[in-house]
């Protein structure tokens, strides 16, 4: 379960520059619960889940991880509980590192990395096998270093890794936003998967309105740092993508047509 | 002829310098942070090695002593760059110029004369071929220790802070205490072949370590040309570094004895690694076009 009470986060505070990304911001995931996230941009998405991360620290509000404080953590104690995907497939791995030793890394998060070897043989096979089920022949290449596969299969890889050990939380920031349409809807129909086997707790941004209806249990709006609109079981399944336009419409005032180049 | 005769000693001193760049290579390589801490705890691990020697210790502590001291300078500019947030390259800097006055104050002045008909040394000048073999030893063991270190999860963790902060802090590492420990390690690994030429040169210079970086990114530099064309994996590379090393040496030793003046040697060396440095920028400049159009055909 992840709980966040009136999470504030200000930017370049006393400065002309200043900007409230998160308004006292409170959102509580159920455990198995698929949120995705939509909102233009500057609404305060990618600030949500970098302050569930830890990315930078918070200036005000708390935030548990199923009953346990996470907010006064740093970045990588955090990184124990919380499985992370980001927007530029270049961000996830290691692009100097081979498959394997990236995998290895993921299966150590939380972990106290010690002397003992990296990767073993049963390491090994293990991550063959995990690779196996993205269907991408990336099973015969654990030595191949990740800087040379595509953004998709890093992608596809960077999710393997974020829902290694079964995280408490998964983040998905805009994960398929920088690959083309057809690998996008390859890895999102991965991250369905992932999700549902292991039925992870994820929230997941995406710019496509569409995706975000299509998938989750739960759909919820930001604007201006808050959440203005929070659509979940039957209702969501009832949604479509202009009945969203002209919600959002509503309820932030802005014009319709400024609305659709920012939200789709 | 004496070009000949020089060239054991050419080697030798290319050894020493060979592991010297292995301490860069983890910074520079590794971690991908620009430490200029080496030009001082190079002379650290001459002095401290030095010292002890004449204060009767045995080679062998001295050198560890000598080793551990290195590891504190790393420690001095990690704990600048993480915990007081100063950019890598000022903290190495900063941790330089201390090491001066340290330095000075570890020897009490700006010279120790270590002559090996005194003392028990490891290595000298007089016997080169003897030193030839202690040395490529040296470089045996400090290169299967890398080899097994960076095999294991601390040390893959490590490789991953310098490969991808961002991952890495993402899968759960502590990339500052990473980033501490690799320039300690690189540090003390600087400071033993300090310690090595110390003892072949038979004495301890404040001067020694200065443009020490330099030499240490030639060798890096040179050795990764070496192995260009060979499979790629931590023990050739290591190994090239070394062979970069020596390589410098050689060609140094070949430099004097065609006469050159030896008051431009350091002006060379920085002109050859700067040109070698901007290689990458000069391709990326002159060849994109070409590269973009072939982007555009695989499209």
């Amino acid at each position: 379960m992840l709980e966040l009470k009136n999470v504030t986060k200000i930017f370049n505070p006393n400065t002309v520059n200043e900007k409230l990304a998160l308004d006292r911001l409170s959102l509580t995931l159920e455990d198995g619960d698929f949120v995705t996230v939509i909102g233009g941009n500057g609404a305060g998405k990618s600030t949500m889940l970098n302050a569930i991360a830890g990315t930078y620290p918070i200036d005000g509000g708390k935030i548990f991880i199923n009953g346990r404080e996470i907010s006064k953590l740093p970045e990588h104690k955090r990184a124990k509980f919380i499985g992370r995907v980001f927007q530029d497939p270049m961000t996830g791995t290691a692009a100097d590192m081979w498959i394997e030793e990236n995998m290895s890394l993921a299966m150590n998060r939380g972990k106290r990395r010690g002397l003992g070897w990296a990767i073993t043989d049963a390491d090994r096979q293990l991550y063959k096998e995990l690779l196996q089920r993205l269907d991408l022949g990336l099973e015969d290449r654990l030595s191949t270093k990740v800087g040379l596969l595509s953004g998709g299969q890093r992608q596809a890889i960077t999710l393997l890794m974020a829902s290694m050990n079964n995280p408490e939380l998964l983040l998905l920031d805009e994960h398929t936003a920088a690959l083309d349409p057809k690998t996008a809807a390859k890895v999102l129909s991965i991250t369905r998967e992932i999700i549902e086997e292991s039925k992870l707790t994820t929230l997941m941004i995406t710019h496509n309105m569409q995706d975000a209806i299509n998938n989750g249990n739960r759909l919820i709006m930001m604007n201006a740092g808050t959440i203005i609109l929070d659509v979940r079981g039957e209702e969501k399944k009832k949604l479509t993508v202009e009945k969203l336009l002209e919600t959002f419409h509503k309820i932030s005032g802005s014009s319709f047509a400024n609305d659709r180049a920012l939200l789709s | 002829m004496d070009l000949l005769n020089a060239l054991p000693g050419a080697v030798a001193q290319g050894f020493i310098w060979g592991i010297m760049a292995i301490g860069v290579y983890i910074t520079y390589k590794i971690l991908d942070l620009a430490d200029l801490t080496v030009d001082g705890s190079m002379v650290t691990g001459m002095a401290v090695c030095a010292m002890l020697m004449v204060n009767g210790w045995n080679v062998w502590p001295a050198m560890l002593i000598a080793l551990l001291a290195g590891m504190l300078c790393g420690l001095l500019t990690g704990i600048f760059h993480t915990f007081m947030g100063i950019p890598a390259i000022l903290s190495g800097i900063l941790t330089q110029l201390i090491l001066w006055s340290v330095n000075l104050k570890i020897m009490g002045k700006a010279n120790q004369a270590l002559p090996a008909r005194s003392y028990d040394v490891l290595i000298r000048q007089l016997d080169k071929y003897h030193a030839l073999v202690i040395l490529a030893l040296f470089c045996v063991v400090i290169i299967a220790l890398l080899y097994w270190f960076f095999g294991t999860k601390f040390g893959a963790a490590v490789r991953a802070t310098g490969c991808n902060e961002k991952m890495a802090r993402a899968q759960g590492i502590n990339t500052s205490f990473n980033k501490v420990f690799g320039l300690a390690l690189s540090n003390g690994i600087v400071a033993l072949a300090g310690a090595l030429l110390a003892q072949y040169s038979g004495k301890a210079d404040i001067n020694d370590g200065r443009g020490a970086i330099v030499i240490g990114l030639a060798a890096v530099i040179i050795g990764d040309a070496l192995i260009s064309r060979l499979p790629q994996n931590f023990v050739v590379r290591l190994t090239g570094v070394i062979l970069g090393g020596v390589i410098y040496y050689i060609v140094y030793q070949t430099v004097i004895f065609i006469g050159l003046d030896t008051d431009l040697l350091k002006m060379l060396s920085a002109l050859v690694v700067a040109i070698f440095l901007a290689i990458p920028h000069f391709k990326k400049t002159y060849f994109s076009k070409r590269t973009r159009k072939e982007d555009a055909d695989h499209a």
